[in-house]
């Protein structure tokens, strides 16, 4: 069966998954997609262009307040809204663009540390809390398209599905462009890359700006599923759980980031009978996929495929 | 009145220095940034609580036990954690540290629960008056402990065979090991050294806060932040960095506008940001020369 026959096929499954699930199950299933926007916004980043950041989680309050406030405050439609704070978000992306000019690894690691520190500590400040609610953060409606209002779970995951499926094709498209292997050329040789003609100022831009979009939108996605939002999800261990989403997928692939997100959003709901043992298994189940799959879950998934010719054959073309 | 607050600044910053300093040994010879550092931390202070307050040692007589006990935790995370996933690259390590670090916060809370607790000073008594400066003991401790460490830990890698052997791992693996040098057992020693760091830091910070779970992380923050702008892979600009974070931080408090204190956090990041903006290799570290 060719690829493409497989990726119908999991979009059919997608589409029937709520089918016999519980309505709280279905709103984790949207939170999920809500991440993984934001893994693979962060690989992008990470994977492709080679630039360290553990601030993601400013991002996603950006986005989240910013979808919220333009629909509250400005009474825009959520179709404005939302693709709004997506690229609003995108913009304030490029204020990490500026010390990465200067700075790499762990060097930029600290800068963008320091910025997820400042966004959480700006929100919360009394100056403008009629706006954003200081510490008990506000209300977010819920969205909605012409007179149609998404308020059920079910509603929620069918569009949430859309949109993450919509951005992950786009986003795989551009990894893939000119724009893509341009991040890859200046991560893997910068002084080769510059020698053929790629601007690196530009392309850290860009790779600044494409992460901060999509996490962006992750972040309005996840304020309007849940419909509150509060400046205390958004602190480094939402950075540091992103982060870890795309190291445990794979880091430098889409798929990968794919699969991250959705193990570490429901890693906690399976350990949940645990009780005092959660932390514990959290923390052993992270050991344990690095020890036992060095390269993340695709990576383990890649060497299986190249190990067992009976995989490669599910999935050649035109048989 | 400033002087006073330069010297609460430095005493801060000392202990900023020491977490700095067992996050920079660690770095410099396994190139892995160790999150876990705070909980080992938390856990090693823990262990001097039961010794001090539980059994009643005197500060003198835990230490050094508390000492061996973050060696021996740094050897163990070593040997049991990062070992078996030395084929992972190196982002991927840093999410090892992490899960040690939580399986660690599970074990404390088991043992100690969660409430607060509190440790005594090393020493006690009467404060120290030098001018118009007024220090407790335990400041005095903990600059003669951040002096002495730094001195022993220079003479240990500038002068021992086990420090040039550290040194030469840190340089080039694969070359120190052809020259017979144990790597394996240099990375053990380090995470031992580094730990055993933290485990001072440790004991030396809770008597003047309460320790719980989750009160090391911000010290851990803060020193990593300190040793990233001394360079990350030099020692004396951990020092270095970490004194100036305390110090920065001291005299923001100082500084008599409201948002100011507010902004203490963020002002400390955008500092060492704009300072990392100047040299981008750390004020003490080497610079980065790009190889064509």
């Amino acid at each position: 069966m060719p690829a493409r026959a497989w990726l119908g096929l999991l979009l059919l499954g997608l589409v029937l998954m709520p089918v016999g699930l519980k309505g709280y199950t279905i709103y984790i299933v949207s939170l999920a997609g809500a991440n993984v926007l934001a893994a693979v916004g962060l690989n992008i980043l990470m994977g492709y262009a080679g630039q360290v950041s553990i601030g993601q989680a400013a991002f996603l309050a950006i986005g989240g307040y910013t979808s919220a406030l333009l629909m509250t405050e400005l009474g825009l439609a959520f179709w404005i809204a939302f693709p709004f704070a997506g690229l609003i978000t995108g913009i304030t992306g490029l204020i990490l663009f500026i010390p990465a000019l200067r700075l790499s690894a762990i060097y930029l690691a600290i800068a963008t540390l320091g910025f997820g520190a400042a966004v959480q500590q700006l929100i919360p400040l009394p100056y403008w809390s009629a706006i954003l609610g200081g510490h008990e953060g506000i209300k977010v409606p819920r969205p909605s398209l012409g007179g149609f209002v998404f308020d059920t779970d079910l509603e929620l995951y069918y569009l949430t599905l859309v949109i993450v499926l919509m951005l992950i094709a786009l986003s795989q498209n551009v990894v893939r462009s000119y724009i893509g292997r341009a991040f890859i050329a200046l991560r893997d040789k910068p002084a080769a890359a510059e020698a053929l003609g790629i601007n690196p100022t530009r392309y850290k831009a860009y790779a600044f700006f494409i992460s901060a979009f999509l996490t962006g939108i992750a972040g309005a996605l996840q304020a309007h599923i849940v419909g509150r939002i509060s400046p205390g999800e958004f602190g480094l261990g939402k950075s540091i759980e992103i982060f870890a989403m795309v190291i445990l997928g794979g880091i430098g692939s889409l798929p990968g980031s794919v699969l991250g997100a959705l193990f570490l959003t429901f890693l906690p709901h399976w350990l949940s009978g645990a009780k005092q043992f959660y932390t514990f298994a959290y923390g052993a189940a992270l050991v344990l996929v690095i020890i036992f799959m060095p390269y993340g879950v695709w990576g383990f998934f890649m060497r299986l495929y190249y190990r067992f010719p009976a995989l490669q054959k599910l999935f050649a073309k035109g048989t | 009145m400033i002087e006073q607050y330069i010297v609460l600044g430095l005493a801060q910053g000392s202990l900023y220095a020491l977490m700095a300093l067992g996050m920079v040994l660690i770095f410099k010879t396994t190139d892995i940034v160790n999150f876990g550092q705070a909980d080992m931390t938390m856990f090693s202070a823990y262990v001097g609580f039961t010794l001090m307050v539980g059994l009643g040692w005197p500060f003198w007589a835990a230490l050094p036990l508390v000492i061996a006990f973050g060696f021996l935790l740094g050897i163990v995370v070593e040997r049991l954690a990062l070992r078996p996933a030395q084929q992972a690259p190196v982002v991927s390590l840093l999410i090892v540290t992490l899960g040690v670090a939580l399986m660690l916060n599970a074990i404390a809370s088991w043992i100690w629960g969660f409430d607060p607790k509190s440790l005594p000073y090393a020493i006690s008594g009467p404060p120290v008056v030098l001018g118009n400066i007024i220090l407790t003991r335990h400041d005095l401790v903990i600059f003669g402990t951040t002096i002495l460490l730094s001195v022993g830990f220079f003479a240990l890698l500038k002068f021992t065979k086990i420090g040039t052997a550290m040194r030469a791992a840190a340089q080039n693996r694969l070359g120190a090991q052809l020259l017979g040098i144990p790597v394996h057992r240099i990375n053990m020693l380090s995470w031992g050294l580094g730990v055993a760091l933290g485990a001072v830091a440790g004991v030396l910070i809770a008597p003047l806060v309460f320790l719980d779970l989750y009160v090391m992380v911000f010290v851990m923050l803060k020193g990593f932040a300190a040793a990233v702008l001394g360079g990350f892979t030099s020692l004396p600009g951990a020092i270095v960095g970490g004194l100036l974070v305390g110090l920065f931080e001291s005299l923001l408090i100082a500084v008599p506008f409201e948002l100011v204190n507010q902004l203490k956090e963020t002002l400390v990041f955008v500092l060492i940001v704009v300072l990392l903006a100047v040299r981008p290799q750390g004020l003490l570290g080497e610079p980065i020369h790009r190889r064509v």
